[in-house]
C-alpha cells in the first residue's frame, strides 16, 4: 500500500473548517452521513487531503481507515487538489487503440506523476477519463478544456511547454 | 426448529442456523477462507458455495439460513467445481513463492489448493507488485500473498475495535490498507496481532514465524503471565525453546491477546540475563554459591535472627506474577518457619483497597460478576479509575465491542483515555474525588426516586446514615469539588440507575489513594442503592491488575488472612490450620508490606524475605525504600532478574518463570486456568515451591510435594472456597471460578445472588477527604501515575522484548498545553520535574490529555520512575499508598 497523503501542502483556511464544522454537524445524527459529508467537503475544499479526512472522522465518529477506504473507492472523490492546468487524457476503447497508453506513460514520465497526481509545484494536475466524444480525433488529451487530437508521444513536450 | 437434509443426513436445528453451522454440527467440513465464527457471514469470499435444491444457482452456505424442508448438497461436481474456480482465481493474483513463506504448512489457500487438485492457475494477467510492508516490528504485510478475505480488517474493527485497517480502492487496485496507506508502524496500529492471527494465508505473518517450520513445534496451552485478564494463549516451543504466542480460546479472551500477551511473553523466559545459580553477597559482591552454601546461609541467619529479635522481625513478600501453589508454600513457609503472620503481596500497593474494602461490605473482596457477562449482557457500563484499553487491553476490547453494539459508556477519568473519548459521558473528575463524586451519584438517584427500596430493605443495612450523609453532596457542591459539569454527573446518575442491567468497572484510580478504601466502598454503595449486586450484567467488578494478584490473596499472603480469607484473629482459624500443619502459628495480625518499610526503618523488621517483587521500582518514595533496606539485616531475593531490589539482597535465588512450572493463576473474575511448563529450568534454577520447602526442612519443618497439583489438593483441603478445585478437573476442560466448594460444584460466576458473603450489604457511611498532599504554590501540579498499553510495571518481561522496546522505551510526563505555554514547555521537550521527596528529568508530551493544573507519569522507565516523586502517604485500612495524587512542580531542562 503507497502512501497517499498529497505533496502538496494543505492550505484550508479557518473559514473552511467552520464551513466543514457546520456540514458534519447538519448531518451528524443522520445514518449513512459520511457520503454526503465527504461530498459536501470536496465541493468545499475541491479534494480530500488527510486534514479534511481527520476532520469528518472526528467529527463523525467514523474510524479514519473507514473514511480511507470510501474516499479511496469512488472516482468522485479526489486525495489531490487540481493544478493550475488540469490534464485530462482519454482512455477509452477508441483512444486506447490509437496509443493512449503510451501517450500516459509519456506524460506521467514526463511529469513524475501518476494519474490522480499533481506535481510538487501544483503546475500540473494529471487524470485518466473515459471519452469525451471525439473519439474521430483520437488519441484525445484536453488542457484546462482546449482539446488536442491525434496526438502522438513526441507531441507531449510541446504541448506541456505551452502552459505555465 | 427447521429439519433439513444435508448430504443425506437428517438434522433439525434452530431457528436462525446457517448451512455452514448445521453442517458443522454433522462433521461437515465446507471450505472457508473469510468467514469467522465470532462475527457476522461476510459473504464474499465464494469458497462455501453448496447446492441447494430448487434455488438458483450455488448459495454461499455461512449466510444462508436453513428452512424447512431444504435439501443440501455439499459434495456435488457442481460445488467441487466452485470451490476449484475460486482458487483458481485466487492463484491468478497470488505470489506462489510458498517455499520462503512463512505460512507454508498453515496456508488454508495451500490446503484447499491441495485438497482440491489444484495445481496451478489458468488464468494469465496482471499481478500485485506492492512491496512487503516490514515497518511493524512484530510482523510484515505481504500485499501479493493477499486473497482480500478481510478477516484483518473485521478483525481490528470488531473484535480489536481499532479499525487501522480497511479495503481501500477499487476492482483490481483494491488493497486491505492503513489510513492513507501510511506504514504500519505509523498507522495507529497498537500491535496486538490479531490481524495476524485471523490471516488464513501468508500476507500477514509473524517476524518471529521464520525461525521454526510448523510442524517442528508443539503448542504448550498456558494462561497469560501479565494483566489479570487471563487470556488464554499457546506458547510456541521448538527444541525448548519457545519461539511464537498465539492467542488460545479462552473464557476471558475467546482466542484474542493484546501486545504484551502476544510479543512480551517468550522472549524474557529465554533472556541471557536470567539468573541461573545462587548469589551470596560477600564484601559487597555476588558470589556465585552452591544451594547448599545458599540455603544453609538463609536458614541459619533467618533462625539467628527470629531467636535474637523475636519472629515478628522477619517478614516476607509474596509474588502476585507466581502461580497460587508457589504463593500457598510461600506463606506456609512464614507462617510456620519464620512463625509470623508478617506475609504479603504487591496487592498491598493496588487492590488491597478492594480486598479490604469490598470484605468490609458484601463480604468478599472480588470482581462479581464475569468479563463476560460485564461485557455481553448490560445497557450501560459505569467506567471508574480504568484505563482499560491500555491496562486490561482484551477487557477493554470487550467494552469496545459492546459500545459498538449500542451499549452506553460513563467514564469516570481524569485524562482523556480511549474509552473516555468514546464514552456517551466523560466526567473528567480532579484525581482524588471519587467519594464525592459517588455521594454525588447517589444524592441524584436518591432525590430522583430512583433507589430500589425493596432491595434496600431487604438484603443492606447502614442506608439510613448513608443518605443522611449524601443529602449534603448536592450535583453543585460535586461538580465544584470534582470540577465536572453538574449536569452531566445528573445525566450520568439517571442513565445508570434507570438501566436495566449496569455494571460498575473500576480499577486503581479508585484503589490507589489514601481513601481508596472508602473509595471502593463507595462503589458497592451506588450498585446496592439501586439493587445492581447479585445480578447477571451489574456487580462491583474491580480488574485486578497482574496475572495472579487475586491468586496471592486468595492463596492467604495477606497479614491478616490464611487462605480463602480465613481470618488469622480466628481461633478457630488458627487452630483449623495448627493441626492440618501440625506446628502451632501466631495469631497476631501481621505487618502489611507498605507497614515492613516503615518498620524496617525504624529498626523493627531484620530480616525480609522477598519472592519475586522489586519494590525499589514499583512502592511509592522510592528514597524511603532503598533507607529501609539498607536498614535491614538480612535481605533474601528469590527472582528471575539481578532486579534494583536484588542488589541489595545478601542471598538471590534464582527462580523458575511461568513457563518453567506447572500451577493455575487466578484471574480478576475469580476464574483459576492452568499454567503450564512449556521449556525447562536453565543452568542451576530450582521450581519456587522446591526452594520453599527446603527452607522450611532447614529451618526445622520438613517439607516435600511431588507435584503442584498436590499443593492445590491440601490448599483444596483447607480452604472452603477452593473445595472442588483441582487440576484434574481443570485438565479435563473445566473453567471454574470460586467460590467452589465440593468436587462437583460448577463454580460461581455471579456472586451474592440470594444473600452477600456477608449476609446483609454494609452501605458505608463515606466522607469525602480531600488527597494527603494537594497542589500548593511551591508545588502547584497535581501528578496522577499509571500504566500505558506496552509496558507492564517493572518492565521485567515487557522490557525485554525488542519489538516492543522499539515502539516504546522511555519516560514521558503528559502536561495540559495551557500549563505547558505558562512554563514555556514545547512537546517532547526536556523537562525537570521536582516533588517534596523526589526529582527526575524527561519528556513533556502537551496536549488535551489532563486538565490544566493536572499531569500524568508512568513507572515502567528507569529513566524517569514516577515513584521517586509520589508519596508514601497510606489509607487507613488497607495501608495503600496514594500514588494518584501527589504535588510537584515541573520546568524546562
Amino acid at each position: 500500500m503507497s502512501v497517499k497523503k498529497s505533496v502538496i501542502p494543505f492550505s484550508g483556511t479557518e473559514e473552511q473548517e467552520k464551513l466543514l464544522h457546520g456540514i458534519i454537524e447538519q448531518h451528524r445524527h443522520q445514518a449513512g452521513a459520511l457520503m454526503p459529508v465527504l461530498q459536501k467537503a470536496q465541493e468545499l475544499y475541491g479534494y480530500l487531503p488527510i486534514e479534511v479526512q481527520n476532520m469528518i472522522a472526528d467529527g463523525l465518529k467514523v474510524p479514519k481507515s473507514q473514511v480511507y477506504g470510501v474516499v479511496s473507492f469512488y472516482a468522485q472523490f479526489t486525495l489531490n487538489p487540481k493544478g493550475r492546468n488540469q490534464i485530462q487524457i482519454c482512455l477509452g476503447t477508441a483512444c486506447y487503440v490509437k496509443g493512449a497508453g503510451n501517450l500516459l506513460d509519456r506524460l506521467s514520465d514526463k511529469l513524475g506523476i501518476a494519474p490522480g497526481g499533481i506535481t510538487p509545484d501544483g503546475k500540473f494536475s494529471l487524470d485518466e477519463c473515459r471519452c469525451f466524444g471525439a473519439c474521430g480525433l483520437a488519441p484525445v488529451v484536453i488542457v484546462n478544456g482546449e482539446v488536442y487530437g491525434r496526438l502522438k508521444s513526441d507531441d507531449i513536450d510541446g504541448i506541456l511547454g505551452k502552459y505555465e | 426448529m427447521p429439519k433439513l437434509t444435508i448430504d443425506n443426513i437428517q438434522i433439525e436445528v434452530p431457528e436462525g442456523t446457517t448451512i455452514l453451522e448445521a453442517s458443522t454440527q454433522l462433521g461437515i467440513d465446507i471450505p472457508t477462507l473469510c468467514h469467522m465464527k465470532e462475527l457476522s457471514p461476510e459473504g464474499s469470499c465464494r469458497m462455501c458455495l453448496v447446492e441447494v435444491e430448487n434455488a438458483r444457482g450455488l448459495q454461499t452456505s455461512c449466510n444462508t439460513i436453513c428452512s424447512e424442508g431444504m435439501v443440501v448438497r455439499t459434495d456435488t461436481e457442481k460445488v467441487i467445481d466452485s470451490h476449484r474456480f475460486v482458487l483458481d482465481m485466487l492463484l491468478s493474483n497470488h505470489n506462489l513463492d510458498c517455499f520462503n513463506c512463512a505460512a507454508n504448512g498453515q496456508c488454508k489457500l495451500q490446503d484447499y489448493c491441495v485438497q482440491y487438485g489444484v495445481e496451478r492457475t489458468s488464468f494469465k494477467g496482471l499481478k500485485c507488485t506492492e512491496p512487503v510492508d516490514t515497518s511493524s516490528p512484530f510482523f510484515d504485510f505481504d500485499h501479493t500473498k493477499c486473497i482480500l478475505c478481510r478477516k484483518c480488517v473485521r478483525t481490528c474493527e470488531h473484535i480489536q475495535c481499532d479499525s487501522v485497517l480497511s479495503a481501500a480502492d477499487r476492482g483490481f487496485g483494491t488493497s486491505i490498507s492503513t489510513f492513507m496507506g501510511v506504514p504500519y508502524l505509523e498507522s495507529g496500529c497498537v500491535s496486538c496481532g490479531n490481524c495476524v492471527q485471523a490471516c488464513p494465508v501468508g500476507a500477514l505473518t509473524l517476524k518471529d514465524s521464520k525461525k521454526y517450520r510448523v510442524w517442528e513445534t508443539k503448542k504448550v496451552t498456558t494462561t497469560c503471565p501479565h494483566c489479570a485478564t487471563g487470556c488464554q494463549m499457546n506458547l510456541i516451543v521448538k527444541k525448548g525453546k519457545i519461539v511464537a504466542v498465539e492467542g488460545a480460546p479462552g473464557p476471558a479472551n475467546e482466542g484474542q491477546l493484546c501486545v504484551k500477551g502476544r510479543f512480551g511473553s517468550h522472549d524474557f523466559v529465554h533472556s541471557p540475563d536470567r539468573l541461573k545459580h545462587p548469589l551470596i553477597k560477600k564484601n559487597g559482591k555476588f558470589e556465585q554459591a552452591t544451594w547448599d552454601e545458599a540455603l544453609d546461609l538463609i536458614a541459619s541467619k533467618m533462625t539467628e535472627l527470629k531467636k535474637k529479635y523475636g519472629p515478628n522481625s522477619l517478614a516476607g513478600f509474596s509474588c502476585s506474577r507466581a502461580p497460587n501453589e508457589d504463593n500457598y508454600v510461600m506463606q506456609k513457609m512464614v507462617r510456620t518457619v519464620f512463625e509470623t503472620n508478617n506475609v504479603d503481596n504487591c496487592a498491598r500497593v493496588c487492590h488491597s483497597a478492594t480486598v479490604a474494602g469490598l470484605a468490609i461490605t458484601l463480604g468478599s473482596g472480588a470482581m462479581t460478576n464475569t468479563i463476560k457477562d460485564i461485557t455481553e449482557e448490560p445497557e450501560v457500563m459505569l467506567i471508574v479509575g480504568s484505563n482499560t484499553t491500555e491496562a486490561h487491553p482484551v477487557i477493554g476490547s470487550r467494552i469496545r465491542r459492546a459500545k459498538q453494539n449500542g451499549c452506553k459508556l460513563i467514564v469516570v477519568d481524569p485524562r482523556e483515555t480511549t474509552l473516555a473519548e468514546e464514552a456517551d459521558i466523560h466526567l473528567k473528575i480532579r484525581p482524588g474525588t471519587n467519594v464525592a463524586f459517588a455521594n454525588g451519584i447517589m444524592n441524584i438517584i436518591i432525590s430522583e426516586g430512583l433507589e430500589d427500596k425493596e432491595y434496600i430493605a431487604a438484603r443492606t443495612e447502614g442506608y439510613d446514615e448513608i443518605k443522611k450523609i449524601v443529602a449534603e453532596y448536592t450535583p453543585e457542591k460535586v461538580a465544584a469539588i470534582c470540577r465536572i459539569d453538574a449536569d452531566a454527573l445528573r445525566e450520568a446518575a439517571i442513565m445508570y440507575a434507570k438501566a436495566e442491567k449496569a455494571p460498575i468497572i473500576y480499577c486503581l484510580g479508585v484503589t490507589e489513594h489514601s481513601t481508596g478504601t472508602e473509595g471502593v466502598m463507595s462503589m458497592s454503595n451506588i450498585a446496592m442503592l439501586v439493587g445492581k449486586i447479585g445480578k447477571a450484567g451489574c456487580g462491583v467488578n474491580p480488574l485486578r491488575g497482574q496475572n495472579n494478584v487475586q491468586g496471592a490473596c486468595d492463596m492467604g499472603c495477606l497479614p491478616t488472612d490464611f487462605p480463602g480469607y480465613q481470618k488469622a484473629n480466628k481461633p478457630e482459624v488458627i487452630s483449623k490450620f495448627e493441626k492440618a500443619w501440625g506446628v502451632s502459628l501466631s495469631s497476631s495480625k501481621g505487618l502489611t508490606s507498605t507497614e515492613v518499610f516503615v518498620a524496617a526503618n525504624e529498626g523493627k523488621i531484620k530480616g525480609l524475605y522477598i519472592f519475586g517483587e522489586d519494590p525499589i521500582v514499583t512502592d511509592p518514595d522510592t528514597g524511603h525504600v532503598n533507607n529501609a533496606l539498607n536498614n535491614i539485616e538480612f535481605l533474601v531475593v528469590q527472582e528471575l532478574f539481578m532486579t534494583e531490589t536484588a542488589a541489595y539482597a545478601d542471598v538471590i535465588l534464582p527462580g523458575a518463570s511461568y513457563a518453567q512450572k506447572e500451577g493455575t493463576f487466578s484471574n480478576t473474575e475469580r476464574r483459576v486456568q492452568r499454567v503450564r511448563k512449556a521449556v525447562e529450568l536453565e543452568g542451576e534454577q530450582r521450581l519456587d515451591t522446591d526452594i520453599f520447602c527446603d527452607l522450611m526442612t532447614r529451618m526445622g519443618y520438613p517439607a516435600h510435594y511431588d507435584s503442584a497439583s498436590d499443593i492445590m489438593d491440601e490448599v483444596a483441603r483447607l480452604t472452603p472456597s477452593f473445595g472442588g478445585i483441582s487440576f484434574e478437573r481443570l485438565d479435563r476442560g473445566e473453567s471454574l471460578q470460586w467460590p467452589c466448594t465440593y468436587s462437583d460444584h460448577p463454580g460461581t460466576p455471579i456472586m451474592h445472588c440470594e444473600v452477600f458473603s456477608r449476609g446483609l450489604g454494609y452501605f458505608y457511611p463515606a466522607v469525602y477527604k480531600p488527597a494527603a498532599e494537594l497542589p500548593d504554590e511551591e508545588y502547584p501540579i497535581l501528578l496522577n501515575t499509571g500504566r500505558m498499553l506496552y509496558h507492564y510495571n517493572t518492565r521485567a518481561m515487557t522490557g525485554r522484548s525488542p519489538g516492543i522496546n522499539i515502539i516504546s522505551n522511555s519516560s514521558y510526563i503528559e502536561i495540559n498545553y495551557k500549563d505547558a505555554q505558562k512554563l514555556g514547555i514545547g512537546n517532547h521537550d526536556r523537562v525537570k520535574v521536582y516533588s517534596r521527596r523526589g526529582e527526575l528529568e524527561t519528556e513533556a508530551l502537551v496536549g488535551r490529555k489532563v486538565n490544566e493544573g493536572e499531569s500524568f507519569m508512568t513507572f515502567h522507565f528507569p529513566d524517569g520512575n514516577a515513584n521517586k516523586l509520589t508519596n508514601a502517604a497510606l489509607d487507613e485500612f488497607a495501608r495503600i499508598p496514594e500514588y494518584k495524587v501527589c504535588a510537584i512542580k515541573i520546568e524546562k531542562a
